[in-house]
């Protein structure tokens, strides 16, 4: 049995008494990637943000390798949406990547030479090392998904958080990312990623969680992405497609607008 | 004359200039973290809650020495700054609501102490409504002293906690999942705006003291892609603003201070607004007309390839009333071969009639080959 390297137990949030994620349990084994699927509103950046202490939750606990996350920060990287930030900001491509190491590196400490090799390294592992002094502001949305990343992989830490790491990226870039996040989950990292495509799902994650509020299931692929669960995260609306022949236990399903 | 004549021309406008300049500095470095959060507006908030403090210290003080309103000033401000913070977080009222709330009440209630105090028999009250637009010919030594240590020690403060600063103006949850104390940090950088507002109140008023922190940053954004740079930027901008605005007050009849240097930064924001390379509106309407015309010689060119693949040579030579035709609706094709023909791309074998050469032929695969597009457009 694998060590759980993330427990979230009782989590919920609420904003003005309406609560957003409700009685939330999880457990991650280390060296998984894992999916956090559901509609829309269904609260998966919300439990990526309560896990790492951005909002408060009204209840429950969140356990990082036994202890609780803040003490654990070093340990977990966390990859933002990217529309979260102002790419018009004045820096360029090395700068933010080198952004992951400002924790690491220290009070009034500015970042030196070791900074910036892990930063072209990270930046070389994403297929970026060219833009390193490219203004953000003059980056595509999937290469602006790349430096965050980027920035993510010098943090060196043990556990990812990735919110929508997919979102509005071309295929390319789609597959760059997934093949760094095997290579991550290879490394033994455990890696959990807010995924919108239910159809990858089988084809890029061995573990998921299917999220509407409350938590519908949590657990292996075979297991947890059933037809049956996924009808209970998402309603009615959805159209399920039967992919037996791809050797996928059951079915794949694709959420309807 | 030499630099000592220049610099005893006046000790009193020397002294101005010198206060002026400072907290240009200091407010336009500062300002730049204000406008890159998107927060020019607290700016203007917290210079226009300064004003109770600054009639309260004297109320009960009795004393107008600079350090005392200063403080007064600075104290309010910052509550005004917490309240926001606050009112942000507890209720439904979004920032620019509590903005305006605390704006108008804090400035109303200053504005009442400052008509009851001016109504006292005594006289001590005498000039507290300079601080209303700025009198910077008022400031005298001690001021300055006052705004050199304040100014300065806000600056090393932003300069020890700069890669903080940075993070957190860029990706303040990012900062926050590092570890950063971003509750804190945040107090603490609008503290330091706090101080850089309070030590221009004299000079500059609070009802326009928000200029010279939005103002020199928004100039210095214009100019550069790098926030160290821009930082810097901002503070000469500010300088200037502030030394040329407070010598033209001093020497002309009774101008306040603060307009004469808001109007000088407004000018500096105008200029960069227009002329900045790259964001500036000239520059980006020069860029526009590149694109166009090398779209246009892209056109004609390629135009004038179609016609050569009907004959046995490319390069035979077609009138321009067939290219005029092809290029419906742009016109210009005259201009445009002249161009190409400077370039060597095409010859004028006789009157109007026009034929590609070897490098025009060249030119013209290269450029159909990937197609209009990649001709040099630059990222907007």
């Amino acid at each position: 049995m694998n060590e759980f390297v993330i427990d979230v137990q009782d989590l919920t949030v609420a904003y003005q008494e309406k609560p957003v994620l409700w009685d939330i349990d999880m457990m991650v084994p280390a060296g998984t990637l894992m999916a956090i699927v559901g509609p829309n509103g269904a609260g998966k950046t919300t439990l990526i943000k309560a896990i790492l202490d951005l909002i408060k939750p009204v209840a429950g606990t969140v356990l990082i390798k036994g202890k609780p996350y803040v003490e654990q920060r070093p340990l977990v990287g966390y990859v933002p949406q990217r529309g979260s930030v102002d790419w018009d900001f004045p820096t360029d491509v090395l700068d933010v990547v080198m952004m992951g190491r400002y924790r690491a590196l220290g009070w009034i400490k500015r970042p030196g030479k070791a900074e910036r090799e892990m930063a072209m390294d990270a930046l070389e592992k994403v297929g970026m090392s060219e833009f390193a002094g490219r203004q953000i502001s003059q980056l595509s949305g999937g290469q602006q998904q790349r430096v965050f990343l980027a920035r993510a992989l010098v943090q060196d830490a043990q556990i990812y958080f990735m919110d929508e790491p997919f979102q509005g990226v071309d295929a390319t870039t789609e597959r760059a990312i997934i093949t760094l996040l095997k290579e991550l989950r290879a490394a033994g990292k455990t890696v959990v990623v807010v995924h919108h495509d239910l159809q990858t799902v089988p084809e890029y994650f061995d573990w998921v969680t299917l999220l509407n509020v409350r938590r519908i299931a949590s657990g292996p692929v075979e297991e947890a992405f059933t037809e049956e669960n996924l009808r209970r995260a998402y309603g009615g609306r959805i159209a399920l497609l039967n992919r037996d022949e791809n050797g996928l236990n059951g079915s794949t399903a694709v959420a309807g607008a | 004359m030499d630099l000592s004549t220049f610099f005893n021309i006046d000790y009193t406008l020397r002294t101005v200039a010198l206060g002026a300049g400072i907290l240009g500095i200091v407010s336009g470095a500062l300002g730049c973290f204000a406008v890159l959060r998107k927060q020019s507006l607290v700016g203007d908030a917290m210079s226009h809650a300064a004003l109770p403090g600054i009639v309260l210290a004297f109320m009960l003080t009795r004393s107008k020495s600079s350090l005392v309103l200063v403080l007064g000033a600075a104290l309010a401000g910052w509550i005004g700054m917490l309240l926001i913070i606050n009112i942000v977080r507890y209720t439904r009222i979004k920032e620019d609501g509590a903005l305006a709330l605390i704006l108008s009440v804090f400035f109303g209630f200053g504005l009442m102490l400052l008509t009851y105090v001016q109504r006292l028999p005594d006289a001590t009250q005498a000039g507290l409504d300079k601080f209303l637009f700025g009198q910077a010919a008022a400031l005298l030594r001690q001021d300055v002293i006052i705004i050199g240590v304040l100014g300065g020690l806000a600056l090393l403060v932003m300069g020890l906690f700069w890669k903080e600063f940075k993070l957190l103006s860029f990706d303040h949850e990012f900062g926050a999942t590092l570890g950063l104390p971003a509750r804190a940090l945040d107090v603490l950088l609008t503290s330091l705006l706090v101080i850089a507002i309070v030590i221009g109140l004299q000079a500059v008023g609070v009802v326009l003291m928000s200029a010279l922190i939005v103002a020199p940053a928004a100039a210095a954004r214009q100019w550069t892609d790098r926030l160290s740079v821009m930082v810097a930027l901002a503070g000469f901008f500010g300088a200037l603003a502030g030394v040329t605005g407070a010598a033209i007050s001093s020497l002309g009849a009774g101008l306040s201070t603060g307009p004469v240097i808001v109007l000088c930064a407004s000018l500096i924001v105008l200029f960069s607004l227009l002329f900045a390379p790259n964001r500036g509106l000239v520059w980006r309407w020069a860029r526009q007309q590149r694109n166009k015309r090398t779209l246009q010689d892209t056109a004609v060119l390629s135009a004038m390839m179609t016609l050569a693949k009907q004959h046995d040579t490319p390069y035979h030579a077609h009138n321009i009333n067939v290219l005029r035709v092809m290029n419906l609706k742009r016109g210009g094709v005259q201009r445009t071969l002249e161009v190409l023909e400077a370039e060597g791309l095409v010859a004028e074998q006789s009157d109007d009639l026009w034929a590609l050469t070897p490098a025009g032929l060249e030119a013209a695969q290269e450029r159909t080959r990937f197609g209009a597009q990649t001709a040099p457009v630059e990222m907007a």
